[in-house]
């Protein structure tokens, strides 16, 4: 545990070395917000639409911008980089457990993502958006976001490690597309048409997402909150053995 | 280590890579022992699997067949406790260009399990070791590669390995930065440390290295101190000067030197 927190916080001493890399993380989730808002916010009024519990339209969305937000995990490129530089090496050539390596910068993720999280929320109060489910709920949404942060920077490192190099990496993450986006990101899920439904039910991200809506809009569902920590939680493990595993038979 | 083990003792050491064009054998059955406080010098040409025999004494590459113990651990047995034994500085230096110096080594000290203020006080003393105290507190980023290098070197030695794996220390510096890397490699052996070195060098190896072993092919093919080989190539060859370890090197390698057309060297197999 002790060897995960120091490789966290150097991991989180690169990213604020590194500022330009972190803002497009809150500046294009934002983007999306306000341009799906604008684009869909009038076809789905606060006041007639049953799904937004009373909210307006970017309450509805701004699950969709949290998730996007925790995608943009930049682990598995810096990983890359100590692959190639050869510090990886020097951490593998020392006695520090195979799980702590993987854990170290996918913790610092998570970090990251809650804070991240917090700035979007923050900002997205100013305009409007309330968290129906208070503050408990508030602290869930963290959670789960944090969460996917870390699954999703956990497969990035799971791409990196086999292929070490930065433009696989880079290719792999644009899997993004289909996990954020054949999800119910628009209307509910029973609003889809029939083959986008069943697509969007094999993709686990519409689970969190549903989870996350349901902790933003009222009414909260504690059945789809659970649903949605179980399938991170099941994927967050999937991630960190694959890690572990890929560490430990790296040549 | 009680004096009597063995620091390396390398066993039918084989490597094996699978690619896409079918099976190649990096290192053929390479055995060697190197004994605790030696400078043992690893030479061999190109592609030759220096740096795949150290990579697999080194925990970092696994092993196809045969053994490889570190000051009496078994590598792929325990490769936690060898680990711990060794240090290790690789051809690329191995550095994180967003850390200072100091925040570097504080890093590694501590995660060989040193606390806080141990750390800081282990990363000063080796800080002053390789002479990089002034810009210990700048990022790595900005470091000449001479500095790299002896930040590599002061990393490898945080939590004072017994057996200290170079490979290509000097590889890419210029003169200067080659003689000191050289007086600190000597430091460090003075000290009790023995020292694993790969070059290509071969002043480098008549320099540092108490023996050698030369590998070819992924098989050694002659081993011995620098003095022994070039005696033993001076009688065979009936030779009416002191050769160099560079002549013993071609002659082991199966390399020849040829002088052709004007001054250009080649060499050739």
């Amino acid at each position: 545990m002790k060897q995960t927190l120091l490789l966290a916080s150097r991991a989180l001493r690169e990213s604020l070395r590194t500022p330009e890399s972190l803002a497009p993380t809150l500046l294009i989730p934002l983007f999306f917000l306000v341009v799906n808002v604008g684009q869909a916010g009038k076809i789905f009024p606060g006041s007639t639409t049953s799904f937004l519990h009373g909210q307006g339209y970017a309450g509805f969305q701004l699950p969709s911008s949290l998730l996007l937000g925790a995608s943009f995990g930049t682990a598995a490129l810096y990983l890359v980089e100590d692959i190639e530089g050869g510090y990886f090496d020097r951490l593998r050539a020392a006695p520090i457990s195979r799980t702590a390596l993987v854990m170290g910068r996918l913790l610092a993720e998570a970090v990251k993502a809650i804070a991240l999280t917090v700035a979007m929320i923050a900002i997205s109060l100013l305009f409007g958006i309330r968290i129906a489910s208070g503050v408990g709920g508030f602290a869930l949404i963290l959670l789960l976001n944090a969460s996917w942060a870390v699954v999703y920077a956990g497969f990035m490192q799971l791409i990196a490690l086999k292929t070490r190099s930065a433009a696989a990496t880079n290719s792999g993450s644009l899997i993004f597309f289909p996990l954020l986006f054949v999800t119910p990101s628009f209307v509910p899920r029973d609003m889809l048409t029939r083959p986008m439904e069943i697509a969007a039910s094999f993709n686990p991200v519409t689970y969190i997402m549903e989870a996350l809506r349901t902790l933003v809009l009222g009414d909260v569902d504690w059945g789809a909150v659970g649903i949605g920590f179980a399938v991170v939680g099941a994927l967050g493990v999937v991630m960190v053995v694959l890690n572990v595993r890929s560490i430990r038979s790296y040549d | 280590m009680s004096p009597m083990t063995v620091a390396v003792q390398v066993t039918d050491l084989v490597k094996t890579y699978t690619g896409r064009s079918g099976e190649v054998q990096a290192v053929k059955g390479v055995n060697l022992q190197v004994q605790p406080g030696e400078v043992f010098g690893f030479l061999g040409p190109n592609g030759a699997g220096k740096s795949t025999c150290v990579r697999m004494l080194t925990t970092l590459l696994t092993i196809t067949s045969g053994s490889a113990t570190v000051c009496g651990l078994d590598v792929a047995k325990d490769p936690d406790g060898v680990r711990r034994k060794i240090g290790v500085a690789l051809q690329e230096a191995g550095l994180d260009p967003r850390q200072t110096g100091r925040e570097l080594l504080v890093l590694q000290a501590r995660l060989f399990g040193s606390t806080p203020e141990q750390a800081k006080d282990r990363a000063q003393e080796l800080l002053e070791l390789v002479d990089l105290v002034e810009a210990a507190d700048r990022l790595i980023k900005g470091y000449s590669g001479g500095m790299k290098r002896r930040l590599d070197l002061a990393s490898a030695l945080v939590h004072e390995p017994e057996v200290l794996f170079l490979d290509e220390p000097t590889t890419g510096l210029d003169p200067a930065s080659r003689l000191t890397v050289w007086d600190e490699v000597r430091r460090i052996n003075e000290r009790g440390t023995t020292v694993f070195l790969t070059t290509q060098y071969l002043e480098e190896a008549d320099q540092l290295c108490d023996r050698l072993a030369i590998i070819d092919g992924g098989l050694i093919v002659l081993e011995g101190t620098p003095t022994d080989l070039k005696a033993a190539l001076r009688q065979r060859k009936g030779l009416d000067h002191e050769p160099t370890l560079d002549e013993v090197f071609l002659d082991a390698t199966g390399r020849t030197r040829t002088r052709v057309a004007g001054e250009v060297e080649e060499v050739s197999s």
